[in-house]
């Protein structure tokens, strides 16, 4: 056998080959920003340098023409260097104003909108989905292009109170993380087994202790070791399945979709929130999904409309309470959205206020 | 020219719409490339059945124990594969420069070295930060990496592994940053690459650098270690830029989205004859009359009233770091934001990149030993308690990491004197 190579083992790279020189230049030494339009910001340094940011949305998943285009337009119409949001926003920087529009220009022709930037609502995080996970319920890229056509006005303008930040995931597990509305799969029937392939595949111990609640035993199935779910104790949340395939989660018709909101990570006024549930049930219905485009839809015009400049989603709710978002969304109040889990009773109201 | 398409009405829905199509994408891909028709081909399956086709396995590079997300596809009739060339499609995590900066050639020859060994088909990026490389068979995965190797990048984390790190743009272009968020990245994942490289930790391990606390990189919910810029002396004012935003925006503007949001009620507006000149007051004329006072003890970071102000406010000059520790989602316990551990440490001189290196190893060995198998380490400290695991790697109580004290009386107590004993000699010291 030809001898391998060895790695190297180099690393994270230094960024500053790949960076603007501008950007370079003033590195720790910014001192002012201000946010000219939807899309652009503007930035200016201690030495009086200005910069300008383009920042456009992509689809995540890049095809060689997409991204050949987009380094196309970096050197036709900005500088030649880009960097990516964690959002997948792509960000264009130019050192001359008169550069903006052309550029704005340019993106917008090849079919990238211009915005996500402040009060906007900027392009959904997303997961791997049907793509390219193992334990999907749903996919992610799909859903992200259905939302995004529909929220496409609220990325180009800037007219929300403060920034939305979106996630979608396609398991319980929430790869795309706590956001101000997040979509993620809730699963409502536990895992059906498939015996045949537990006595192969799976590693039993390992199975039993991922389960929350200890709903699952070891069991003799037809003479063969395999395994049982206590389906009263079972929670539904999936997390058996990635350690064990045959823990069947994913079901066409029961695995719904969950809308939770309110999750904020940034410290701005109050301390970084998690989303709450409330809205369960929506049917896991590809290519579009509309129903759940309907939900986002409808809590965002409700924020809009109500919520005060600066207040995120989750500033908002505490300003008006729970039961005024209910009322004001139109969102049916269950007994789900009532926590059990360890802790709970901290999220019960432990108090006379009531609003009237 | 490839083989031929297959029908895909549902993805084809995907394609019309304002938004960017990855399926309009991924069929450019599949004029010249049978790897993208037969995705397109298992894609659509999922679509119409509402079930993932791929499994895991393992695939790897020599040298490295992670890194490749392993794909099979598992939609197969009479043990053949029913979309044979995307039958293999794995993912090669690829670390990107902090910050994620870009020049159009690495674009360029990062596409043209994955159309020559993948699918051609990257997402910028995954949500832990790294480039993905999607679609690889098995006996790519060798040479894509070495090219890519050759290049100056490296594999990022899979597994029970340190995993790939994220900072935020900070100090490359924003104003609020308070260190040198790529430097310190860099510093702590390239000292601690074995325990990426060759999992071997209990679970994963996540660092984030955020650079001030509106933690844009999401730190606090999203990594086992957050590290964020912060600052100890007074917000620096600019009285140029104060009044510009005062006869733009005016005194009800003023009052409602800058005092009355700050959440500790450190901001008010003061007639200048009447602001206060005593430390840590810091004040800043907005018109001729009036001025906005910052009583910066009572200030917790927040950040708002800077971000309103921008340029106006800026952090204080004494900058430097806060640690958390224990972020994470939701499995098994439930997602558990990080505690904060150290409310400040220095973060200039190269000793003091060494300390925060230091720190990070003892945070990695104590839950190297102490963790359960799966289990992360905010999990780890629900289980052991805060003041174990402070005790393990050598950190001492401060108020600043809790809400509030304790409201039950569970607790032995009888080493109280010797307690008030330490907190005294740490006070006078
Ligand atoms: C130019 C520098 C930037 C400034 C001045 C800035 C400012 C802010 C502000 C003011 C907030 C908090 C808003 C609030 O809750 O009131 C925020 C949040 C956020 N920023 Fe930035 N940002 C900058 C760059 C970035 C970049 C480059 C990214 C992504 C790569 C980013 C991602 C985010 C995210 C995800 C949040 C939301 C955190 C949350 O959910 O609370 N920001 N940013
Ligand atoms: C077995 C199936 C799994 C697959 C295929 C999978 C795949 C992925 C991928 C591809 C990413 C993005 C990675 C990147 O950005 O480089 C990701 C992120 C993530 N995964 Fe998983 N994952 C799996 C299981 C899990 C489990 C069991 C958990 C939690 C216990 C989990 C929690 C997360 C979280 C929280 C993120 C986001 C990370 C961050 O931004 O910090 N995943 N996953
Ligand atoms: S959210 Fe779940 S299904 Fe989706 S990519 Fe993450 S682990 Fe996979
Ligand atoms: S779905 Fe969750 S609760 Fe149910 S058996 Fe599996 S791990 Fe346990
Ligand atoms: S975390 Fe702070 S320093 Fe970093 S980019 Fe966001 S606002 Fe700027
Ligand atoms: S940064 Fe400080 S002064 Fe400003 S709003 Fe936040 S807590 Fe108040």
């Amino acid at each position: 056998m030809a001898e391998m190579r060895q790695p190297i083992e180099c690393g994270v790279p230094d960024a500053k080959p790949y960076m603007h020189p501008t950007m370079l230049k003033n590195y720790g030494k910014w001192v002012y920003h201000s946010h000219p339009k939807p899309g652009v910001l503007y930035h200016r340094a201690e030495s009086g340098d200005e910069i300008w940011t383009v920042k456009a949305g992509t689809q995540r998943q890049m095809d060689g023409y997409t991204i050949r285009k987009l380094a196309d337009i970096a050197d036709q119409y900005a500088e030649g260097f880009v960097r990516f949001t964690t959002r997948s926003n792509i960000e264009y920087m130019v050192t001359d104003e008169k550069k903006v529009e052309p550029l704005i220009k340019a993106l917008f022709d090849s079919g990238f909108p211009v915005g996500g930037t402040a009060n906007s609502v900027s392009m959904i995080s997303h997961t791997q989905g049907f793509l390219h996970c193992d334990i999907p319920g749903t996919d992610a890229s799909g859903v992200v292009k259905a939302l995004m056509d529909d929220l496409y006005e609220e990325f180009i303008k800037c007219e929300m109170p403060n920034r939305v930040k979106l996630s979608t995931s396609c398991c319980e597990i929430n790869c795309g993380g706590q956001a101000d509305i997040a979509i993620i799969m809730q699963h409502t029937k536990p895992p059906k087994i498939n015996h045949d392939l537990v006595a192969n595949v799976c590693e039993r111990p390992t199975v039993v202790a991922r389960c929350p609640v200890a709903a699952i035993r070891p069991a003799l199935v037809n003479g063969k070791p395999s395994l049982e779910v206590d389906e009263k104790k079972c929670i539904c949340c999936g997390a058996c399945y990635p350690p064990c395939p045959p823990m069947q989660i994913n079901d066409p018709e029961h695995s719904k979709i969950a809308i939770w909101v309110g999750g904020k990570n940034s410290n701005a006024r109050s301390r970084p929130t998690f989303h709450k549930l409330v809205a369960s049930g929506l049917p896991n219905n590809a290519p579009r999904w509309p129903e759940v485009g309907e939900v986002v839809k409808k809590i965002l015009n409700v924020y809009k409309a109500d919520a005060r400049p600066w207040e995120r989603m989750t500033d908002w709710i505490e300003r008006i309470g729970w039961p005024r978002f209910f009322e004001k969304t139109g969102l049916p109040f269950t007994k789900y959205h009532i926590d059990d889990w360890k802790g709970h009773r901290r999220t019960l109201n432990a108090s006379a206020h009531i609003r009237f | 020219m490839a083989k031929k398409m297959h029908d895909t009405p549902m993805l084809d829905q995907l394609e019309s719409g304002p938004w960017p199509s990855f399926v309009t994408g991924l069929k450019r891909m599949a004029k010249n490339n049978d790897m993208a028709v037969d995705l397109l081909g298992q894609l659509e399956a999922s679509y119409r059945d509402l079930k993932g086709y791929w499994k895991g396995g393992t695939v790897g590079v020599f040298g490295y124990g992670g890194g490749v997300i392993p794909r099979f596809t598992e939609l197969k009739k009479d043990d053949k594969p029913v979309f044979p060339d995307a039958a293999e499609f794995h993912t090669l995590r690829i670390q990107p420069p902090p910050g994620m900066h870009y020049s159009s050639k690495l674009l360029r020859d990062m596409s043209t070295l994955w159309e020559k060994h993948g699918s051609g088909l990257i997402a910028f990026h995954g949500q832990s930060g790294d480039i993905m490389f999607q679609g690889c068979t098995t006996a790519n995965v060798q040479p894509a990496f070495d090219e890519l190797n050759e290049m100056g990048f490296d594999m990022g984390g899979a597994g029970p592994a340190l995993r790939t790190s994220m900072s935020c743009v900070g100090a490359a272009r924003c104003e609020m940053s308070c260190f040198d968020e790529a430097r310190a990245l860099r510093t702590v994942i390239n000292n601690n690459l074995d325990d990426m490289h060759r999992p071997a930790l209990p679970y994963k391990f996540k660092f984030k650098f955020s650079g001030c606390p509106n933690d844009c990189v999401n730190s606090i919910q999203r990594s086992d270690m957050a590290t964020i810029g912060t600052w100890r002396d007074n917000i620096q004012v600019n009285e140029k830029l104060a009044k510009e935003y005062f006869a733009t925006h005016g005194m009800d503007k003023l009052m409602t989205d800058v005092v009355g949001l700050c959440p500790t009620k450190a901001l008010s507006v003061k007639k200048i004859s009447e602001a206060s000149k005593a430390e840590g007051i810091s004040s800043v004329a907005v018109n001729d009359t009036h001025a906005l006072q910052i009583e910066n003890h009572n200030c917790v970071r927040c950040m708002h009233c800077l971000n309103v102000m921008p340029g106006a406010l800026l952090p204080g000059k004494d900058r430097g770091v806060s640690i958390l520790i224990g972020g994470k989602s939701v499995l098994k316990i439930g997602a558990t934001m990080g505690t904060m551990v150290i409310p400040f440490m220095k973060l200039e001189s190269d000793e003091d990149y060494e300390k925060l290196n230091e720190l990070a190893r003892n945070v990695i060995d104590f839950f190297a030993e102490n963790a359960l198998e799966h289990e992360r380490t905010g999990e780890m400290i629900d289980r052991i308690g805060l003041v174990n695991f402070l005790d393990g790697v050598g950190i001492e109580v401060d108020p600043n990491m809790i809400l509030e004290p304790r409201s039950n009386p569970y607790a032995r107590m009888d080493g109280w004197d010797e307690e008030v004993e330490k907190w005294n000699e740490r006070q006078a010291g």
